[in-house]
């Protein structure tokens, strides 16, 4: 069976996302690997060959919630930057309204017909920092709710809030300056 | 007035929005908001896009 050059294709696929969710490459690379080995010794469990990226994404998400859950202390929020309000980033006036305008992002459509688009949206999750990243994964990657969140990382609801509110900002700032900035004056 | 809000406040109802249901009192008071205001839509409409394509990168992700 050809399975082996298979799995070998998607390995570093598989590894991107893990990275980006756990921001740990030696946690990456075992969650990665704990993937491939449930891929070889159930090699059955699915179909044909379009089902196995699938299948090996469905995979990999329980092992990196697994992961998350054993490193739950380590991965906790205490090694991210305090500080301040990301929100102060926009231009607003003393008053609390708009300085400036935001700009018009065109239609959506164009950049989502992009590969480029979604690379640099990679690049910007990249550059969140780790703990506010992971938290930001879990909900966007992964699709766990609030509660479970909050669960795995003993985190309290406000805490969480903060940390998506914050993270949103930052990929909308990041968006902006590397994509959307650029596009607006065609 | 108590319906009255900022657009920094608005906007960080916006992104709040996103994660989770917000109380009727901040809906209706960001229905007016944005119903008045000229810059707030354009920063919803940045949310939306947003929105569209973190759902578009998990699909991208798990299929394709």
């Amino acid at each position: 069976m050809e399975i082996e050059s298979e799995l070998a294709q998607y390995r570093l696929y598989l590894l991107r996302y893990a990275r980006l969710q756990l921001r740990n490459d030696a946690w990456a690379e075992d969650a990665v690997s704990e993937t491939m080995l449930a891929a070889l010794a159930k090699p059955q469990s699915f179909g044909n060959r379009s089902q196995l990226k699938t299948w090996l994404v469905g995979i990999l998400k329980h092992k990196l919630i697994d992961t998350l859950r054993l490193r739950r202390r380590e991965v906790s929020l205490q090694d991210d930057d305090p500080g301040g309000d990301e929100l102060d980033n926009l231009a607003f006036a003393a008053d609390g309204h708009f300085a400036t305008r935001p700009a018009e992002w065109g239609d959506p459509e164009q950049a989502l017909a992009s590969v480029q688009f979604f690379q640099v949206l990679e690049a910007c999750a990249e550059r969140l920092p780790p703990a506010m990243a992971r938290v930001f994964m879990m909900r966007e990657w992964l699709e766990l709710g609030s509660e479970q969140i909050c669960k795995e990382l003993s985190l309290t609801p406000t805490n969480l809030y903060v940390q998506l509110h914050r993270a949103r900002l930052r990929l909308r700032e990041c968006l902006e300056l590397n994509w959307f900035g650029n596009r607006t004056a065609t | 007035m108590i319906l009255r809000r900022t657009c920094k406040e608005a906007a960080a109802l916006m992104v709040a929005r996103e994660d989770r249901a917000l109380p009727a009192a901040d809906r209706v008071a960001l229905w007016f908001h944005l119903a008045a205001c000229q810059a707030c839509p354009v920063f919803e409409r940045q949310l939306l896009t947003m929105r569209q394509a973190l759902g578009r990168w998990r699909q991208y992700s798990d299929s394709d």
